[in-house]
């Protein structure tokens, strides 16, 4: 079984670009050049020398003693949250900014939920001399203040969405309909593992720099190329998609997904898609997404921003069907307490995306001599508010 | 034959009218499409209400979102249309995105559709290509119209296609946008309806987005069989209710 995109942009019965005709010649025209213009040697020097003298790449992976000796098992940590900007996100701006200016796109449009997108994006758009305008639901805005003032700080325009949940699937509704209305010098970089065909399958290439990596530093570290398991959480799930991607034909190599369980799975309050969604369309792709009876896409919740999304990217839902990859959904409470830990355990302050992926360890045994990688995809500066609100710092 | 087919036969320009199933209230319903045809609209575009509409600018999301908030779903609007060809003979389109009509499931939602006496459907999230690929045979076994999308942006070798694909109209996005944010029309839409007008497709247009008072109808109807207005329809419905829809219909015809 094959679990990447086929030719047709779907993995098993997920996927595809159910995109309104405005958006087809956008869509239509990445799909012809993707492949071609990432495959272009001057583009992957471009791209192999940003992330390096950038970025900071390659990030470093952690042996986590004192959280391994916590739990008895060896834990790696990948340190995404070390990157430029404090998260994995910039891995897929610098792919896209490259891309956007190969097809000679002047305005770049983003949607962001917990910030870290916004950031990523605006960051490459400095760096490329490009117009930014990023898309945050107006809760999100109040939420990630430090996030919104480091894109405005970085020259990009930040518009709140006003609609529905006013949270990250809304805000990528609006960059949708603005990309629509602007068909033609716009370049409309999405964040995660979502969207019509390409995004899903372009974004998971761009990240993939994190499976790349853990390869060989596990070479170097334990002589060997596959861990027992990779961990990532999962919000639409790029971090996720590139912590799995080398990884997913190895079927020697436990996948782990940690979603957003917020107050319970069953508490309506919640976006543990894999338990709650059923087969439907989110913005421009068939996948798992939690809905009503009638087909409304229903307000998910979670503690962290990034994960506060209804659906998950058309790959994860094909994981989680086929049951590649096991799927855990941890609460707000589970990741915070998760997160203090890796505070007072190894002196790093995660984001509380991260901090889920980290819960896996109370959730689930792994045996003394298994190698666990966990994601930790983003820092917890921007998250400071709501560990001193919760905590009662 | 179908009435979308019968009606694009006469020999007259034809006024399509978007409203919100469900909006202002949600009983309004068939209130609205009685009170349409007889003030001599000539077919009815019945939006199925949906929480993300992605191709629909603020007046019709707000109207989207009231309606959902009223209570409306996919059977109260079967329910409310069940007896609709006892009063009107007027076209009837339903005009939703595809989830909604996915969780109904594809072929209830034609069965349904033709039982009551719907015409056709607008889906604006299902491409041709799936549509041509996975549902196209569904639609047509119930006799059903499926109206495609295009805008300046597409291609000639895609509109011939889209163009083969269909058989009622093709509905012409007046411009790059979403619903509701044009105000009249410029040299660059004039250009854009004589090419398409051009082209001969051998299915007629009707020009949608952007069209709101009799200037602009009149303009996209020099090119085109019709024109669909809906988001200043919905702004007529927000501002006077469903009391003046004759006002309306006359300072537009």
């Amino acid at each position: 079984m094959s679990y990447n995109v086929n030719e047709k942009g779907y993995y098993g019965e997920f996927g595809g670009a159910y995109i309104p005709e405005m958006l087809y010649p956008n869509v239509e025209e990445l799909r012809q050049q993707y492949l071609k213009i990432t495959a272009e040697p001057d583009f992957i020097k471009e791209f192999e020398q940003l992330l390096k003298d950038y970025v900071g790449r390659p990030s470093p992976l952690y042996f986590a003693k004192r959280l391994s000796e916590k739990y008895g098992t060896k834990v790696y940590l990948k340190r995404e949250d070390l990157n430029h900007t404090g998260a994995h996100k910039i891995n897929n701006t610098i792919g896209q900014i490259l891309v956007a200016q190969k097809l000679g796109k002047k305005r770049i449009i983003a949607e962001t939920g917990a910030g870290q997108h916004g950031v990523a994006t605006a960051t490459v758009c400095a760096l490329m001399g490009l117009e930014c305008i990023v898309y945050m639901g107006e809760i999100d805005i109040e939420r990630q203040a430090p996030n919104v003032a480091r894109m405005k700080m970085l020259g990009a325009s930040v518009r709140p969405a006003l609609s529905g949940s006013r949270t990250l699937k809304d805000a990528t509704n609006e960059a949708i309909r603005d990309w629509i209305n602007n068909p033609v010098d716009t370049h409309y970089i999405i964040g995660s593992a979502i969207g019509p065909h390409p995004y899903p399958d372009m974004v998971t290439r761009f990240q993939s720099i994190i499976s790349e990596e853990i390869k060989w530093q596990l070479q170097e570290k334990e002589g060997r190329e596959n861990p027992d398991y990779v961990v990532a959480c999962i919000g639409g799930g790029s971090n996720a998609a590139g912590t799995f991607y080398h990884f997913l034909d190895q079927e020697q190599v436990g996948i782990i997904a940690v979603e957003a369980a917020g107050k319970g799975v069953n508490s309506g309050h919640s976006a543990a898609t894999s338990k709650l969604g059923k087969v439907g369309i989110i913005h421009g792709c068939k996948t798992l997404l939690m809905q009503t009876p009638d087909g409304q896409i229903t307000e998910p919740y979670s503690i962290s921003a990034g994960l506060d999304y209804p659906g998950v990217g058309p790959m994860h839902a094909h994981l989680a069907q086929t049951g590649r990859a096991e799927f855990y959904s941890v609460t707000d409470d589970d990741a915070m307490e998760s997160g203090l830990e890796l505070c007072k355990l190894e002196g790093i302050i995660p984001a509380i995306e991260s901090s889920h992926a980290l819960a896996v360890l109370k959730e689930r045994k792994f045996k003394p001599t298994d190698v666990v990688v966990i994601s930790l995809s983003g820092r917890g500066d921007k998250d400071l508010n709501t560990y001193i609100d919760y905590f009662k710092l | 034959m179908n009435r979308i087919n019968q009606k694009l036969q006469e020999d007259k320009k034809i006024l399509s009218i978007y409203f919100s199933a469900g909006y202002p209230n949600l009983n309004d319903t068939v209130q609205i499409i009685q009170d349409l045809e007889k003030n001599d609209v000539d077919m009815i575009e019945i939006g199925l209400p949906f929480s993300d509409p992605l191709a629909d600018g603020p007046t019709i999301q707000a109207s989207s979102t009231q309606a959902l908030h009223n209570g409306m779903t996919t059977q109260i609007l079967f329910d409310q249309l069940k007896d609709i060809r006892k009063s009107v003979n007027i076209p009837l389109i339903i005009m939703g995105y595809f989830n909604p009509m996915l969780q109904y499931g594809v072929e209830n939602f034609c069965k349904k559709c033709a039982e009551i006496g719907i015409d056709g459907l607008i889906i604006p999230d299902l491409p041709v290509d799936v549509y041509a690929d996975q549902y196209k045979a569904t639609f047509e076994k119930y006799g059903l119209i499926n109206v495609f999308l295009i805008t300046p942006q597409t291609s000639e070798e895609r509109i011939r296609f889209i163009d083969s694909v269909s058989n009622g109209f093709i509905y012409m996005v007046s411009s790059a946008s979403v619903t509701g944010s044009q105000t009249g029309f410029g040299n660059t839409q004039e250009v854009y309806f004589k090419r398409i007008s051009n082209m001969n497709l051998k299915n007629p247009q009707v020009i949608g987005f952007g069209i709101n008072n009799a200037e602009t109808f009149n303009q996209a109807t020099q090119f085109a069989k019709g024109a669909i207005i809906g988001s200043a329809f919905i702004t007529h419905l927000t501002e006077n209710g469903t009391g003046k829809i004759g006002e309306f219909v006359k300072a537009i015809q």
